[in-house]
């Protein structure tokens, strides 16, 4: 009997957390999904239904075109130069160097820091100054502030029409991804810059503590076989450090996806919207413009493409652990 | 092995799991291991010789240097310019030390943003202590009285940490405002204690699979019930797990923006939303600005530098599930 009451407690114990759970994030999502198909354009609530036309009018909306292209670039540039800088700190650190806990505390307090923070500080950093009063970081190396315009920079570098690349993209029927819509938006760097400063000490954590996770005698063995410490790595340490690489790339990934906080405080949109976010586009197009039926849109479609990562790796997490 | 029977600091050779590698660092880091890894220059030594291996030894010092420069450069330009009087901030000496110390910084950023501090720990902590209490019971609850579908319904409940919470965030500040906790410093503890379920459950519940099961059955012979173990086995051994999702849970409220920014009124603004305010005015010069900064991330980062080790297994446990 008495195990039978605990049993009834336990539940009562966990029910309070499922429902909010239920509530709050799977009801309110619902609810998102819902106010995305509704008219809804005004502080007042209207529900008259609209169908798709919320999607409709993001994806006419050339601002929001411009915000995928950032997340896709940003992304892309983010996650790998994370990826590559915590590989190389935690491979550098995993030496046997003196003073090991300082350089790991000194590569990962920004983690400790909030984006606004960074985003502070890294704006007054990479803001160019004006021609004759250069600022941070073109004051520092000397550099021209009319030609460094860091997160001021309005340029998008994109494949030129007429240029060998060009050809070869329209002839394999790829002409599509040469559109000036689709470049990369030189201010968005410098945001990539603080976010690398903001995360990369957290993959090499990640990676230092796959890498102790290997047994010494494993590399030794090796070593006494005659391999050089590039084939070790290569063939002994890379694959182990691979469902690490997996898990860095899907949180960072999902970070990427819905960053706010750090573009907000540095950049804001950016010079014609090289800094913008699906975040910040939500955001304004809800609680600033009031159409909260479109900012609904935005965010279910956020919603999607971050489920797309998360959802297949937390089944592929899950088959881990009921293996293991 | 199941997991059940591991007791929890185990040093499994299961690299490929994150959250048991988790205890090799942590213990590293509590000095109990081997910390410098005496052995390893020494191997290495043996298959290199003398003038290479102290050239390859310069050249890894050089980079690890490099890098710490690029990561300690915005505290430096934070330190210098928070400290420098108004004379001396313009922009041609920004990278200058400042010629005589100046509190004014300090000052006037305090003056500015001491009533959102106060809301930053009124915040912070009460959301950071509920919070790791619920998920502990919840963590308890999902690793030792496991029914049909816990495991699912776990998986369900970790998606929730996941989400983009714009995908939350208009229908919940209509919530608020109907029950009239909009703008409110409780409406806001109770969201962040909300969206923390998952990841302080996470926590708890891998911290508690650890725990050896035979323990809970004896304790049940000798007729203790579900709240008698609780009190007395699993809290008195999960004192670091408390710590690592306390510090955990303090941290995401102390340095989250958009559910503040969206959920309350300038009066109940925390430091980050009220150091973005300030830093986008033009109002603020920039000594005030990065002094603003600096008393925004004091707590945190004292949080670090006191209690690193349960920092960085909040960040691996956090970052992935077990």
């Amino acid at each position: 009997m008495k195990i039978n009451r605990d049993r009834v407690i336990s539940l009562l114990v966990l029910a309070p957390s499922v429902l909010a759970v239920a509530v709050f994030v799977y009801g309110l999502i619902l609810w998102t999904g819902f106010i995305s198909t509704v008219q809804w354009d005004t502080l007042r609530p209207d529900y008259t239904p609209v169908g798709l036309a919320n999607y409709q009018a993001i994806f006419a909306n050339n601002r929001f075109l411009m915000d995928i292209r950032n997340t896709v670039v940003f992304t892309i540039c983010f996650v790998s130069a994370s990826l590559l800088i915590g590989l190389l700190l935690a491979n550098l650190i995993d030496r046997g160097i003196r003073r090991e806990s300082f350089f790991r505390s000194v590569f990962l307090f920004p983690m400790a820091v909030s984006f606004i923070v960074t985003g502070v500080v890294w704006k007054w950093i990479l803001s160019p100054g004006q021609v004759g009063s250069p600022q941070g970081v073109n004051q520092l190396f000397g550099l021209d502030p009319a030609s460094n315009r860091w997160i001021t920079d309005a340029h998008v570098v994109y494949i030129a029409p007429d240029s060998p690349v060009y050809q070869v993209l329209h002839n394999i029927g790829l002409g599509a991804i040469t559109s000036p819509n689709i470049g990369v938006p030189i201010a968005l760097l410098s945001i990539v810059l603080a976010a690398v400063w903001q995360m990369s000490g957290f993959v090499m954590i990640l990676y230092l503590a796959g890498l102790r996770a290997i047994p010494e005698e494993l590399k030794e063995a090796a070593r006494i076989d005659g391999c050089s410490e590039w084939r070790i790595f290569r063939h002994i340490v890379f694959p182990l450090l691979v469902p690490m690489t997996l898990s860095a790339m899907i949180i960072l990934g999902h970070i990427s996806l819905k960053i706010y906080d750090l573009t907000v405080a540095m950049s804001k949109e950016g010079p014609g919207f090289a800094t913008d976010t699906p975040a910040n586009f939500m955001w304004q197009t809800s609680f600033r413009d009031g159409l909260f039926g479109r900012g609904a849109a935005v965010a279910i479609i956020m919603l999607v493409l971050i489920a797309g990562v998360i959802v297949p790796y937390l089944i592929w997490n899950r088959r881990q652990e009921v293996e293991a | 092995m199941s997991r059940e029977t591991q007791p929890y600091p185990s040093n499994s050779a299961d690299g490929m799991n994150p959250l048991k590698a988790v205890v090799i660092l942590g213990e590293e880091e509590s000095g109990a291991g081997n910390r410098f890894r005496p052995d390893l220059p020494s191997t290495r030594g043996a298959h290199s010789h003398g003038a290479r291996a102290r050239t390859s030894r310069f050249i890894l010092y050089a980079v690890l240097f490099l890098f710490a420069l690029w990561y300690l450069t915005p505290i430096y330009i934070l330190l210098v310019t928070s400290l420098k009087g108004s004379s001396e901030i313009t922009l041609d000496k920004m990278w200058a030390l400042p010629t005589s110390f100046s509190l004014d910084g300090f000052a006037a950023a305090w003056k500015a943003l001491a009533p959102n501090f106060l809301n930053s720990l009124l915040l912070a902590i009460p959301a950071a202590i509920i919070s790791a209490i619920l998920g502990s019971l919840n963590g308890y609850v999902l690793a030792k009285w496991k029914f049909r579908g816990a495991d699912t319904l776990f998986l369900l409940i970790l998606f929730g940490m996941f989400i983009p919470y714009q995908a939350i965030l208009i229908p919940l500040t209509r919530m608020m405002t109907e029950v009239g906790l909009y703008g409110s410093i409780q409406g806001l503890i109770l969201v962040h204690i909300i969206y923390g379920i998952p990841i302080t459950t996470l926590i708890f519940r891998n911290f508690y699979a650890g725990i050896p099961t035979e323990l809970l059955e004896a304790a049940k012979v000798d007729g203790a019930g579900f709240f008698r173990i609780y009190r007395s086995i699993m809290v008195p051994l999960s004192v670091p797990g408390f710590m690592v999702v306390l510090i955990w849970q303090f941290n995401s409220v102390w340095n989250d923006f958009l559910f503040a920014l969206t959920l309350t009124v300038p009066s109940n603004w925390p430091l980050t939303v009220a150091l973005n305010n300030l830093s986008g005015t033009f109002i603020a010069t920039y000594n005030v600005q990065m002094a603003g900064a600096l008393i925004a991330a004091a707590p945190t980062l004292v949080i670090f530098v006191v209690l690193g080790r349960y920092f960085v297994r909040g960040l691996l446990a956090g970052s992935l599930k077990g």
